[in-house]
């Protein structure tokens, strides 16, 4: 891992993951860069290479953005959506009806949000648990260790409809893998199998499949991160006497910190705003149980077509997750710099 | 490390279920594929009773398969390739170059990739609607506009992990070339391109999983004539009966592309997408 090193050297003069490795071949390549004629060609280069990737952002993320926010202030019912310019101004009426919590869009909205936070816990959680014990126990050469990390990383590889579509297969009722092995351990009655597709049970399907999704990730990461923890560290803390839970405890989890709090962030935000597992495991309509927010705003947009609430349960979710994550950073990196 | 003794036994369990939680789904998905339609029907077989390579071919025509494949492949390769350009002089520029507002923009085309996606879905939706009214230009339910789209969605990942690969190359190298005389360009096409070339087919491949895989705008933006895999893929599902052999076929199909390119390149990729987070 090239510049997993070279990040180690200090780098006071640079951002995250830019700049030359080191201060003196800066100055260097500041002196022959000097000696180009043109001055403003050596000014605006840098600009000239970022304009298209800048168009690009703004063209998609940034301008959608504004719009988005605009859109959830118009009264953007169907009629309006050919010809936006007609839609008359709402003013904040989108939302109060999106956090009036009597009304069926507010009550809705609110359950599929709690829905939305315990999913998200459970999976973190559980992707964390079982990418922390898989990159713990690949620690060290074992034979076929290659071989498994590859195996590890499909369900990460699969094109996501792939893969959620065979666990759909598996959790169908009469024909499904996961009901046949319950029957056969007779866990559940031939005659009346579980559903797990729609009901109560639909929860934990999403939250099986999901969690099978992104374990590799926390698994991949936690692992690289593994490898930057000097081996030096685990021999003198052997020579003090230390055992495995010892070292564990004292010197692999404190020493993942870092990457732990980058992990679960990235876990965090994919897992909150997932659509596509819930999308492709359930259909067009996913079940109450299982109404993810991403989904519940697909499906409240494109059956009742107004756009305006969409976007303003959108710009709802993005200030909710904007607030969690700066809760978040600045927490964590309060820690940090108490340690 | 020293290992107590349990060590190999916890690890053959430890990772004994993880292989057997990872690799169900796969061995469902490619022992069903050669499954007569009898055997998906009623209840569930772990071995084909004969191996039948019959929903191979019939995939094809339950669904107009070839054309969402034909989609699918348009749409991200041209999306992964443009994606790429677009990322190598950016990335060429953050990692050689110091100017005002690096920082600013690096970090700001990161945190897009954070954002909820369902926030961009309903305004470019009506964006792509609006703009055939105004200027003529019809993005809505045509490839272009997807391949607009997904060419920003791996960009700033892109971006990032080249800015990466870029900043181990010495750059003693540039210097070499520029003494030669070229200029901060030839440098990047002599020098730069060719030896970060592991690299950068890493994040032509990454840029092409996320077009192949994506959902969400492909359920919106598409109509029958330009519809990919991933929304095509529920086709079968519609049909009356489930041919889930045949559904199981057709995932295999679309799935070994892109778990080729990934297993091929995983060393690079692995690397790439780690980079960041372990800094």
């Amino acid at each position: 891992m090239m510049f997993m090193v070279v990040s180690t050297t200090p780098r006071p003069d640079a951002g995250r993951g830019a700049g030359p490795p080191s201060g003196a071949p800066h100055r260097r390549r500041g002196r022959i860069f000097a000696r180009i004629p043109v001055r403003f060609r050596r000014l605006s280069l840098p600009y000239l290479l970022i304009l298209p990737a800048i168009l690009l952002e703004l063209l998609i993320h940034v301008v959608p953005m504004v719009i988005g926010i605009w859109m959830s202030f118009l009264k953007l019912t169907q009629f309006y959506l050919r010809n936006w310019s007609a839609a008359p101004s709402v003013g904040l009426s989108n939302y109060r009806i999106a956090v009036d919590f009597d009304s069926a869009v507010g009550s809705s909205l609110l359950h599929s949000f709690l829905v939305t936070v315990v999913f998200t816990v459970l999976t973190v959680a559980l992707s964390w648990l079982l990418g922390t014990m898989g990159a713990v126990l690949m620690q060290g050469a074992f034979r076929g260790r290659g071989v498994l990390r590859a195996l590890f990383l499909v369900p990460y590889a699969l094109p996501v409809y792939a893969g959620v579509i065979t666990w759909s297969f598996m959790l169908q009722r009469d024909s499904g893998l996961v009901n046949h092995i319950l029957v056969q351990l007779h866990l559940a009655d031939a005659g009346d199998r579980p559903f797990w597709l729609i009901g109560d049970n639909s929860f934990i399907s999403l939250i099986v499949v999901c969690v099978w999704r992104t374990w590799p990730f926390a698994f991949l990461v936690l692992m690289a991160g593994l490898q930057n923890i000097a081996g030096d560290l685990y021999e003198a803390s052997a020579i003090d006497g230390a055992g495995w839970w010892r070292q564990l405890r004292s010197i692999t989890m404190p020493m993942l910190r870092p990457v732990n709090q980058v992990v679960v962030l990235v876990l965090f935000l994919w897992t909150f705003n997932d659509f596509n597992t819930p999308y492709v495991l359930f259909g067009k309509s996913a079940p109450e149980q299982a109404d993810l927010i991403s989904i519940h705003i697909y499906q409240s947009s494109f059956v009742t077509w107004n756009f305006g609430s969409g976007s303003a349960m959108s710009v709802l979710l993005l200030l909710f997750l904007l607030v969690v994550t700066s809760i978040y950073l600045v927490a964590t990196s309060r820690r940090r710099s108490d340690a | 490390m020293r290992e107590p003794r349990w060590l190999p036994w916890a690890r053959w369990i430890g990772l004994g279920f993880l292989s057997l939680f990872t690799l169900t789904p796969i061995y469902v998905m490619v022992t069903s594929a050669i499954k007569p339609l009898s055997d998906v029907q009623g209840d569930f077989h772990w071995l084909p009773t004969t191996i039948s390579l019959r929903p191979f071919v019939d995939i094809w025509k339950t669904i107009p398969l070839a054309r969402y494949f034909g989609n699918s492949l348009v749409v991200a390769t041209v999306a992964s390739l443009a994606s790429v350009t677009v990322a190598i002089f950016a990335a060429y520029a953050i990692s050689r170059f110091k100017f005002p507002g690096r920082r600013i923009f690096s970090v700001t085309v990161l945190s897009t990739q954070m954002f909820p996606g369902i926030l961009f879905l309903l305004p470019l939706f009506m964006i792509f609607v609006n703009l055939s009214n105004v200027i003529g230009i019809n993005l809505y339910g045509s490839l272009t506009g997807l391949i607009i789209t997904y060419l920003t969605f791996s960009l700033p990942f892109s971006i990032w992990m080249l800015v990466g690969y870029f900043d181990s190359i010495p750059i003693a190298l540039d210097e070499a070339a520029q003494v030669d005389g070229s200029g901060p360009i030839g440098a990047l096409m002599r020098v730069v391109i060719p030896a970060a070339m592991p690299g950068i087919v890493a994040v032509t491949v990454y840029a092409f999983m996320t077009a192949w895989g994506e959902v969400l705008f492909a359920s919106v933006m598409t109509d029958d004539s330009t519809r990919t895999l991933a929304v095509g893929l529920q086709g079968y599902a519609t049909q009356n009966d489930v041919y889930w052999n045949q559904v199981m076929a057709a995932s295999l199909v679309v799935s070994i592309p892109v778990v080729a390119g990934f297993l091929l390149l995983q060393r690079f990729l692995v690397q790439g997408l780690t980079a960041g987070a372990v800094k």
